[in-house]
């Protein structure tokens, strides 16, 4: 295990129960089904897949807003998959979440001082109105806002100012890693950008590192360092963000990367265009989950779930066809 | 753009913060009604206090030269079989109503909240012990339920606040129950959680507020409720006793003369009337003024 690796998760699963009619014997819904993942200190990672695979819920299991089924992960060294939620306060001060809708993310009865202050006062960073006021301030500006705003309520904003304001409110603590939650998937395409360059500023400044969770690929090229594609609870891809892009090895990634427009009419790709749409969670196929829709499906996908294979130092894939290369 | 929209908001309205409670009074401003019940219940508020002290006559100050007089300059709402003066003892006894109103309701509210809080919040079993009380509770008509605890605890106007507290606490535990229930998975409340805040912080500044315009809409539509189960149980001689000038004794006592004098039972009658309507009407426009989904 390297030294600067920040988090990691070892076979982290979420099962969700959920009962089938009245007396139906209770199934699972596998929203994450054994992830092993490992964040290194300062980089951005980013989780990308379509909606329902289950990336959302990796990132708040990670924080523990969703108690993992089963797993470990590592913070910082730590176990912190057993702690209480009691134990789990001092970590979350170096660990904060930036929510996907910022129009719900932030309490409607408070001011925008007080949502800022409250992890300042749960942890007892500050003491004394002035200096909460004077940090609130200073985050504020920090983010973009003006400091007259600090008195103002969540819905006299825009989506934009008001994702500043939760990007503040989880610098407050001054985390090592913030896990973004489709940070900007809510907000207009022109605030997108600015909102991603705000992290990207926030992160050279503080020295953090980034989950970025995003089913917008471009969002995702543009910000991660590395990349990992989720597919039905689990990656199957994981890559430098360059060589991912630039040679895309797992067949969804290949589809995934080919439904990406090109801003240019002219341009004339091969689009592989996947059949059927994603199955069930509640009854994941079985062997590799990909089979099912995989253009490039044999014999043992069906019955055997793919190990990863190292193609290189900084690209893991889950899939038969580079085992059996390997092999 | 963004950047030239917020100096524009700087010119504009720099100095109008728009604070949930200001947009509640801009609100609340516009309910004519509840406006009018407002200021009728601030009358009966200023009455309540300061009657004693200002009445013409006293309460139990007999008259027997003046028995069962209809309405007259001398005494506005007539006397009663005693000859004692209606008009001041309806002034006097919107002290008792409103005190027994108010007091009933609140320990009720306060009860209903913490027991709601706790069972949204917590869920489990202690949620569902929680819901059953109030179940069983509910299945009581609230007038019979009052009675039985009058009945165990004995006639009185202290065990007619406790009987109508106990049959309120009920409504306000369901209901804060419901909104906590639904404040606990809102996100702001996921992010709260993600902070690192208490649960007793979450709750006491997350999902409190949140429940507060429900309560207080509760409050006020019970305190109309619980005026009127308590004059019906003085009514019914289970809790004020004679000679205190409850409204429900008055009209307990007019009862027997409603054939010959009106004026006995018409005008208690009414002081419960307007008093219960009012609050009814002002509960609507709070109602109207708190919920968020008709603003505009």
């Amino acid at each position: 295990m390297q030294d600067n690796i920040l988090l990691k998760t070892e076979g982290v699963k979420v099962y969700y129960p959920v009962r089938d009619g009245l007396l139906g014997k209770s199934a699972y819904v596998k929203a994450v089904d054994g992830v092993d993942l490992e964040i290194r200190q300062g980089e951005v990672f980013g989780v990308v897949g379509e909606s329902g695979c289950g990336k959302s819920t990796l990132g708040k299991a990670i924080c523990k807003l969703i108690e993992p089924t089963a797993g470990k992960i590592y913070f910082n060294g730590e176990e912190i998959s057993k702690y209480t939620p009691k134990q789990m306060r001092p970590i979350r001060k170096g660990m904060q979440m930036v929510f996907q809708d910022p129009y719900a993310s932030l309490n409607p009865r408070m001011s925008v001082r007080d949502i800022i202050a409250e992890p300042l006062i749960v942890h007892n960073l500050v003491s004394g109105k002035k200096e909460i006021d004077d940090r609130v301030v200073d985050l504020v500006k920090k983010v973009g806002l003006d400091v007259y705003h600090v008195n103002r309520y969540p819905h006299e904003f825009s989506g934009g100012q008001r994702q500043r304001i939760g990007i503040a409110r989880a610098l407050a603590v001054e985390p090592k890693l913030i896990i973004a939650d489709e940070p900007v998937s809510a907000l207009d395409v022109s605030i997108q950008s600015q909102v991603l360059n705000l992290m990207n500023s926030l992160k050279k400044e503080f020295n953090l590192t980034y989950i970025f969770v995003a089913h917008d690929l471009s969002v995702v090229e543009h910000i991660s360092d590395r990349v990992g594609v989720m597919y039905l609870g689990n990656f199957v891809e994981v890559g430098d963000k360059k060589e991912l892009y630039k040679n895309p090895c797992h067949p969804y990634t290949q589809a995934l990367l080919s439904a990406v427009p090109i801003p240019d009419p002219t341009a004339k790709r091969e689009r592989i265009i996947l059949k059927g749409s994603i199955p069930s969670a509640l009854n994941p196929p079985t062997g590799c989950k990909f089979h099912t829709r995989c253009p490039k499906c044999m014999e043992i996908c069906k019955k055997k779930a793919p190990e990863r294979t190292i193609l290189s130092p900084e690209h893991e894939v889950y899939c038969h066809l580079y085992s059996k290369e390997k092999a | 753009m963004a950047r030239v929209m917020t100096k524009e908001k700087t010119v504009t309205e720099s100095n109008d913060i728009k604070t949930p409670f200001k947009e509640f009074v801009r609100k609340f401003k516009k309910q004519k009604t509840a406006l009018v019940a407002l200021a009728f219940i601030c009358l009966l508020a200023i009455i309540a206090v300061i009657s004693y002290q200002v009445v013409p006559y006293g309460i139990n100050e007999y008259d027997y030269s003046a028995i069962m007089q209809g309405p007259s300059a001398k005494h506005i709402f007539g006397t009663d079989e005693f000859g004692r003066d209606l008009f001041s003892r309806i002034l006097c006894g919107t002290r008792i109503s409103l005190s027994v109103g108010l007091l009933s309701v609140s320990i009720g509210a306060i009860l209903g909240t913490i027991l709601g809080l706790l069972g949204g919040y917590y869920g489990g079993l202690l949620d569902a012990c929680i819901m059953r009380v109030c179940d069983v509770l509910f299945a009581f008509p609230g007038i019979i339920l009052a009675i039985a605890i009058v009945a165990i605890l004995g006639s009185g106007l202290y065990n007619v606040v406790i009987a109508v507290a106990v049959f309120s606490t009920p409504t306000f535990a369901r209901l804060v129950r419901s909104t906590t229930l639904s404040l606990k998975s809102s996100v702001f409340v996921q992010a709260a959680r993600n902070i690192g805040s208490s649960d007793r912080r979450i709750l006491f500044r997350h999902i409190l507020p949140g429940a507060i315009p429900n309560i207080i809409v509760q409050y006020t539509m019970s305190i109309g409720n619980s005026i009127l189960t308590a004059s019906s149980l003085s009514f019914l001689g289970m809790g004020a006793q004679p000679p205190t000038p409850e409204w429900g004794l008055l009209l307990s006592n007019g009862r027997n003369y409603m054939m010959s004098s009106w004026h006995i039972t018409f005008f208690p009658g009414l002081a419960i009337f307007l008093t219960v309507l009012s609050f009814n009407l002002l509960g609507d426009g709070l109602r109207d003024a708190l919920d968020p989904k008709l603003s505009e």
